[in-house]
């Protein structure tokens, strides 16, 4: 007990403070904030306009014009990475939060309150989890019509069984805890426990799920754009250039490359700051 | 005799298991004085703690009464029994779980504060945290820590600060002392002890060991498979215990001073299965002194010397039958 | 009685990262042929610690052995190689551990868990060792026709007697049980005792017995070690602990128990906490909580003073005889 501690530190700033000792994950901040920052500054970064076609310089090889060298058409891919950007992070982190706060509130709620709440809400999502994930995101894509905004509601949609299934298993744990009982007896209202006593203490598993889910939203709202129900060519976005570039990975594997590159390390950044964020908010492992 | 504050009719609650219905706590009835402490005794799984949670209504009863100063608690709407809890608390057995690990001191105690006094302001509530951690003797300090950063006294100071901040009049101690060393267990009986001088306080004492509950209560019930089998005031138990269990109970107690070798009442087999019991005495299985009676009607609690017993054997007139049955 | 186990200047500590956890301080002790050894202490007194490096299996890491010397039948237990110790475990020195619960495998039945630790230290046949398996269930009072059944379709009382049964199948020379009836209810506790009497008087065989309950100790140890901040502060027969306590610590420790047999209208308690284990106190490590501390505590670790020929305490007071007494 060293006096420190008689300091009023505040739980958020303590947090913070610890994610900046992590260095991976301050690693993967960073990564993150140039990837954000890549998308909002497209127009000033991008050398040329993405669907800036060039029949005459088609599949060229990385070189000092173009740096990640120019697909079918001869649009220069770094640009179009560069634009990617901006609809592939959109699409990731909106869709994954729509799925988190949406799949997290029905877990929660299952979870906590059990009986036929709980069956219903669960059997709700049997179902949608016995429809892959991909399939139901195109038939929802399908019923709402293509587009940006349809994308991500599909693609969120598809994932809200999964967190879930996973905030549900958290709960149903950490309900039976005695702090809960606690809780309960001076009174406090089912709301307030769930948001202040429940959720938190299932942040872990929520964040390592969400930072693999944003892969995964990019992945399959490639898929989509792929089959037309996403992003209408030429519009950039990594999947769909992803799956574009796949009919010539033999020859011209640049062509994938770039676009795997970008989404692998999206992920790996999201993923080393949701293991740092995970630590960060755990205050057993305060030293 | 001052009037109860506290008083359990018949109460009953069942929960539904795949393999039937579980008898937790099956027609306890007692009443605990103002001011004084009732210890509930028994093993695990005989529905101690169960009584204590139904009693607060962590559980929902599934019958009988819960009266406080007269008033059937169980019958209370959500709202009116949120007005309740200031009154009743609870203290929980495990310092560990029992505490949000994501909330500092300061604001697990300051948390039911918030629930109650909407109109409080911050310094005002601070102010009130502080006076309870002093009271039960909590380093200010430690305002700002995290439960896992303190050893199991402090935290077990932690959890009766919560229980006392809102001004209660009954605390249900449920097993406050089993998770600490005996050093820091005596600390906290003591502690508890002084609280329920200062403030009045009304405890139902929920322990598994006896010494302990000898030590803090004014009287004893003692709880087997769901049913009170003796109640008496503490003096009276540990002299002239009358039920068979509460006599092997006693004499299970290892007693730590080498020159005493009291003759020790084994108890052959395990506790039944409070699962569908069958009739009759639920002790009877593992009885020394079970009679054809026992398995036939449950023994009623009875008035005998200064202890209310539940058993044949303390009952005339069924020993009186148990003879004849014996003789035919 | 012959000293067949003695360890001297046992050091163990637990390091992660740069903090050092002195979970075992210099510690001294010795074990006679048939004899019953309680180790007394609160949690985080290097009981349980002491009890691993006997059998040798502290986590390493975290887990290290600094120095000290742990002889067992007039071998240091600390220099011999994986292999040998191998040998000795369950053969020489067997464990119970607190928890039956836990300690039992779910997925192999009771009579092949017996099985199992005879066929690793005996030369027989699987047939030969089932029957032995049956034998030993015998022993513990369960039925030979139960060896066929799974741990969970036995209760928590009878789980703890097949681990006994487990730990006494290749009759060992040495049982250590770890808080052995911690988790069980007190009538259930009473049948355990009992029966780890009758296996005394039945094997000869010696045993630590490591709890927290003085009620115990006072039934089934013949001596007992008083732990403290890993050191033994009070060592002595079970009537010279009880009758004639010259540690302040020992004293403090009957205080805080209520008394069944008496009425008390407070306990009496020792203020403060058990230290810090990555930061023992100098000197006497009960000094800060000793009601009786002088200056010499503070700075001088206290040595062993001998009171009787089993008897000794390691304060500088242990000598004034009665002195409590009169307070």
């Amino acid at each position: 007990m060293n006096q420190k501690k008689e300091k009023r530190y505040s739980l958020t700033r303590e947090t913070f403070t610890r994610l900046m000792k992590n260095r991976l994950a301050m690693f993967g901040l960073f990564i993150l904030c140039v990837l954000v920052i890549t998308a909002i500054f497209a127009d000033q970064i991008a050398p040329y306009s993405y669907d800036q076609m060039d029949l005459l310089n088609a599949y060229k090889a990385p070189c000092k014009g173009h740096i990640f060298g120019t697909d079918e058409f001869g649009r220069d891919i770094f640009s179009r990475v560069v634009y990617g950007s901006r609809i592939s992070l959109k699409v990731g982190f909106i869709a994954v939060s729509i799925a988190v706060v949406a799949g997290g509130l029905l877990g929660a709620v299952a979870g906590y309150y059990g009986g036929w709440t709980d069956n219903l809400i669960m059997r709700a999502m049997d179902v949608i989890m016995s429809i892959p994930a991909t399939l139901l995101a195109i038939s929802i894509a399908a019923a709402l019509g293509a587009g940006l905004t349809n994308l991500m509601i599909a693609t969120g949609i598809a994932s809200i069984p999964t967190y879930a299934r996973i905030v549900r298993a958290s709960v149903l744990g950490i309900k039976e805890q005695e702090f809960v009982e606690a809780a309960r007896a001076v009174g406090t209202r089912d709301f307030t426990i769930l948001c202040k006593h429940i959720l938190p203490n299932c942040l872990a598993p929520i964040i390592v799920q969400a930072t693999l889910g944003v892969a995964f939203a990019i992945l399959t709202a490639a898929g989509l754009s792929f089959i037309g129900l996403g992003i209408e060519p030429p519009t950039p976005e990594w999947g769909a250039m992803l799956s574009n570039a796949r009919s010539y990975i033999r020859d011209y594997s640049y062509m994938c490359l770039f676009p795997g590159l970008a989404i692998a390390l999206t992920i790996f950044s999201l993923n080393v700051l949701g293991d740092g964020l995970r630590d960060a908010l755990d205050p057993k492992l305060r030293q | 005799m001052s009037e109860p504050l506290l008083e359990v009719r018949h109460l009953k609650k069942y929960f539904t298991t795949k393999k039937g219905l579980l008898h937790a706590v099956d027609d306890v009835s007692f009443s605990i004085e103002e001011g004084k402490t009732l210890g509930l005794v028994g093993e695990s799984g005989c529905g101690k703690s169960t009584t204590g949670r139904v009693i607060l209504r962590l559980h929902e009863a599934t019958g009988g009464e819960v009266l406080y100063r007269g008033r059937n608690i169980l019958e209370l709407s959500p709202r009116e029994m949120r007005e309740m809890r200031r009154k009743m608390q609870i203290v929980f057995q495990d310092p560990y779980s029992s505490l949000n690990p994501r909330m500092s001191v300061k604001s697990l105690i300051e948390e039911s504060l918030l629930q109650r006094s909407r109109g409080m302001s911050s310094a005002e509530r601070e102010q009130k945290v502080l006076a309870i951690m002093d009271l039960v003797g909590l380093e200010r300090r430690l305002a700002y820590a995290f439960p896992h950063e303190l050893d199991g006294g402090r935290r077990q100071r932690i959890g009766i600060a919560r229980a006392l901040i809102l001004e209660p009049e009954f605390v249900v101690l449920d097993e406050p002392v089993s998770a600490l060393d005996v050093c820091i267990q005596a600390q906290i009986l003591n502690l508890l002890m002084d609280l329920q001088k200062e403030l009045k306080l009304t405890y139902l004492f929920i322990s598994h060991n006896l010494s302990v509950v000898k030590h803090i209560s004014d009287e004893i019930a003692v709880m087997y498979l769901g049913k009170l089998v003796e109640k008496a005031d503490h003096e009276t138990i540990f002299k002239d215990p009358k039920h068979p269990y509460t006599k092997a109970l006693l004499s299970a107690i290892p007693i730590p001073d080498p020159t005493l070798h009291p003759e020790r009442i084994i108890l052959e087999g395990d506790v039944a299965s409070p699962i569908n019991p069958s009739p009759g005495c639920r002790f009877r299985t593992r009885c020394r002194h079970a009679m054809p009676v026992c398995g036939e009607a449950a023994p009623e609690l009875m008035q005998n010397g200064k202890s209310i017993v539940a058993c044949h054997l303390c009952n005339p007139q069924s020993v009186e039958t148990a003879r004849v049955g014996g003789q035919e | 009685m012959n000293v067949f186990l003695k360890i001297e200047g046992l050091t163990v500590e637990y390091r992660s990262g740069n903090r050092h956890v002195h979970a075992v301080n210099d510690l001294d002790l010795q074990l006679g042929e048939g004899e019953v050894l309680g180790f007394v202490g609160e949690t985080g007194a290097g009981k349980t610690t002491t009890a691993l490096s006997i059998l040798r299996i502290l986590p390493n890491p975290p887990a290290k052995v600094l120095g000290g010397k742990v002889i067992f039948k007039d071998q240091d237990i600390i220099q011999l190689s994986d292999r040998e110790m191998r040998a000795i475990r369950g053969e020489e020195i067997a464990m119970i551990f607190q928890d039956p619960m836990t300690s039992l495998d779910p997925v192999k039945t009771v009579g092949d868990q017996i099985c199992e630790m005879i066929l690793l230290h005996r030369n027989c046949s699987k047939k030969e060792a089932w029957e032995m398996a049956g034998d030993m269930l015998e022993t513990v009072g369960i039925d030979r026709g139960r060896a066929g059944d799974y741990p969970h379709q036995f209760s928590g009382g009878m789980k703890q007697r097949v681990v006994i049964a487990i730990a006494l199948s290749c009759k060992p020379s040495l049982l250590i049980a770890d808080e052995p009836t911690t988790a069980l209810d007190v009538t259930i506790q009473a049948q355990i005792l009992e029966l780890m009497k009758e296996l005394k008087k039945k094997y000869q065989s010696s045993m630590i017995m490591i709890t927290h309950d003085l009620g115990i100790v006072a039934e089934i140890c013949d001596n007992v070690a008083i732990m403290y901040a890993g050191g033994v502060l009070e060592y002595g027969s079970v009537m010279d602990i009880y009758k004639d306590p010259r540690h302040p610590y020992t004293r403090a420790l009957f205080d805080s128990i209520p008394d069944v047999h008496r009425d008390q209208a407070r306990l009496k308690v020792i203020s403060g906490l058990p230290p810090d284990p990555t930061d023992i106190p100098s000197g006497c490590p009960f000094h800060p909580r000793c009601p009786h501390c002088t200056e010499r505590c503070k700075t001088e670790k206290p040595e062993v003073v001998h009171l009787n020929e089993t008897h000794w305490a390691r304060c500088f007071l242990a000598q004034e005889e009665g002195r409590y007494e009169h307070e």
